[in-house]
């Protein structure tokens, strides 16, 4: 469904991604794990459009989107939360979930996703006209998820979902993730949590200083022995 | 209170209060003190119109831009020069052959055009500048304003502009009713413009940038947008100005006005429409009116009461702004509007609201404490 090929990104003088090749298939959950500043987060912008790619090519269902702006690819239905929780604080949940479904024509399609995001979070529903920055840390987190839901991608790309969140809430964001990627979404997934999210994954790979130095089947990483190391804490 | 009540009761106090302004229009003679009511209420409405139409680019979509000025100056040149009375243009092109327009338009095609021409201004300085981020913006704008007043009173352009001289004898209205109403329409079709999604948008860009272009806005258009809209409403503003003063004179059209729209923007809140618009007569009200005494000088018999003398007027003016923004640090409806509900609320705890002033002020002392430590 997306395949990313000799991806490269500098900041700068910075080398941030140093030829990147990933392939996501439809249908699944893939994950990208990796150190603090290893270029994951950087990764999903450059797929987004929205850092300049020094190198390489992303090609979504058969289709070079490498040059395309970020409209374009929100329109193609690809979906960005952003890492730490950015909700537009001043607007209400409906608010910000409505800017989600922002490029979408078809008010009944939006009103039918805006009640299956309330049924995702029901806490959601509950605060609908609360001011989105005196919601929870993770009430925020929900909604920022639910927003990008609220565009109907293909696939959604999560940075970090789990950040800051307590244990139990974090369960129940895995457990939703599931749900979101049975319901037909394609999940590309930031996570620290690697141990959880190697769980949930058909297909990982694991980044270091802007290179790709392992991928393999979920499973397959949490029993090798390098990545338990580096990134299980075992 | 149900939605339609709120309107019902909307709706009424609208209409006495345009009725009241009506009948207080025919008895209070044009001589008597209180016949600055009305100066308050033409010029409070075209003021609050500028403020909020800068509060729409400033206050909901988050740019520093501080061309209001200029984009005044446009609309009201706009609409003055062809309004002129052709047979009056001999008089007030009098160093320019009576001038190169010889025809006039309808006075209300007039005020549109005057936002149209600001509006077009607006589209083509957004060009470059609005990819510029906040404080470049703001220099950039101010520039603009400065050039377009410097342009206008340019004597090359005098057959147009009238140069450096006054404009006069354009078309201006009879009843103060005109620009409340003008006025009034137009706000409302800007608050119908900030609650729809375009209005979300502007919110979304103001509140974080890459989150909202990662929604898919269009960071730029959207901006362009907000811009040329604010300075449409501005010309409109502009036109509806100089029909207020009846002569105008690109001089006049300085930095310093755009400030007075910053100031009552900030004051009411920065993000809120109602809170420009109190602001807006607020500020009117006390410059042009009730601080009016402390310029002139008073004898309590043979005693001259202290201070009072021309120019005093502006120290306690600024006083008055400081205190506001002491106690208000949002200003005073912050991103809030106006609401029945509220203004309920704010009337049973006002005991409590006016108890609470000391109070707010040492947690404020206290929160400044904790930031400067
Ligand atoms: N806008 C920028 N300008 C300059 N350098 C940047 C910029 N954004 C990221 N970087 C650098 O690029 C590298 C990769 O950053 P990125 O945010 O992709 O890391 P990450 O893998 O998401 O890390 P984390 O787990 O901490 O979120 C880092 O060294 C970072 O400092
Ligand atoms: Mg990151």
């Amino acid at each position: 469904m997306l395949k990313i090929e000799n991806l490269n990104v500098h900041y700068g003088g910075i080398h941030a991604l140093r030829g990147v090749n990933m392939h996501i298939e439809k249908g699944k959950i893939i994950s990208l794990i990796g150190a603090n500043g290893a270029g994951k987060s950087t990764t999903l912008k450059s797929i987004m459009g929205l850092v300049n790619k020094s190198g390489g090519s992303v090609i979504y269902k058969g289709e070079d989107i490498t040059k395309s702006n970020t409209i374009d690819i929100v329109k193609k239905g690809i979906a960005l939360t952003p890492e730490g929780r950015k909700v537009f604080p001043d607007q209400t949940v409906k608010e910000n979930l409505l800017l989600g479904a922002y490029l979408r024509k078809d008010k009944k399609g939006i009103k039918e996703d805006l009640e299956w995001i309330y049924t995702l979070f029901p806490r959601l529903l509950e605060r609908e006209w609360q001011i989105a920055a005196t919601l929870s840390g993770g009430e925020q987190q929900m909604l920022a998820v639910g927003r990008s839901l609220m565009s109907r991608p293909e696939l959604l790309m999560m940075d970090e979902p789990s950040l800051g969140l307590a244990p139990i809430i974090v369960k129940d964001i895995f457990s939703i993730i599931k749900e979101i990627n049975r319901a037909g979404v394609s999940v590309l997934l930031i996570e620290q949590n690697a141990k959880a999210a190697l769980e949930i994954s058909d297909y990982a790979y694991v980044l270091e200083t802007g290179v790709v130095t392992l991928e393999g089947a979920g499973k397959d990483l949490i029993s090798n022995d390098a990545v338990r190391k580096a990134y299980l804490g075992a | 209170m149900t939605k339609q009540k709120k309107w019902l009761l909307s709706c009424i106090v609208i209409a006495v209060f345009l009725a009241l302004v009506y009948f207080l229009e025919g008895i209070i003679p044009s001589y008597s003190n209180w016949s600055m009511l009305f100066t308050v209420l033409e010029k409070g409405s075209i003021y609050a119109l500028v403020a909020v139409s800068m509060n729409l680019v400033n206050g909901f979509t988050g740019l520093f831009s501080l061309g209001q000025a200029g984009f005044m100056l446009i609309g009201a040149y706009a609409y003055a020069v062809f309004t002129i009375p052709v047979a009056q243009r001999a008089a007030v092109y009098q160093y320019f052959d009576g001038g190169l327009i010889q025809f006039t338009i309808p006075v209300f095609f007039a005020i549109l055009l005057a936002g149209i021409v600001a509006a077009i201004f607006a589209f083509l300085i957004g060009l470059p500048v609005l990819r510029l981020k906040s404080d470049y913006l703001a220099i950039a704008t101010l520039g603009f304003a400065e050039i377009i007043r410097a342009i206008f009173q340019w004597n090359a352009l005098g057959p147009i502009t009238n140069g450096s001289n006054l404009l006069r004898k354009f078309a201006t209205y009879q009843s103060a009713l005109f620009p409340i109403i003008a006025c009034g329409i137009c706000i409302a079709i800007i608050c119908l413009l900030i609650n729809s999604s375009y209005g979300r948008a502007f919110k979304a860009i103001r509140e974080d940038e890459i989150a909202a272009e990662a929604m898919g806005i269009n960071l730029f258009k959207h901006k362009q947008l907000s811009f040329v809209i604010s300075s449409f409403f501005a010309g409109i503003g502009g036109a509806l100005l100089a029909m207020f003063q009846t002569t105008i004179q690109a001089s006049a059209f300085k930095a310093a006005m755009t400030y007075e729209f910053l100031l009552i923007v900030v004051i009411g809140g920065m993000g809120s429409i109602t809170g420009s618009i109190i602001a807006s007569f607020l500020f009117i009200a006390c410059r042009e009116w009730w601080l009016r005494f402390l310029d002139s000088e008073l004898y309590i018999g043979d005693f001259q009461v202290p201070l009072l003398r021309a120019g005093f007027r502006n120290v306690v003016f600024s006083v008055v702004i400081m205190i506001i923004v002491l106690f208000y640090r949002k200003g005073i409806m912050g991103t809030r509007e106006f609401s029945w509900n509220g203004l309920l609320r704010w009337f049973k705890n006002l005991p409590g609201n006016i108890r609470s002033i000391p109070g707010r002020l040492k947690r404020k002392n206290k929160k400044e404490a904790q930031i400067n430590e």
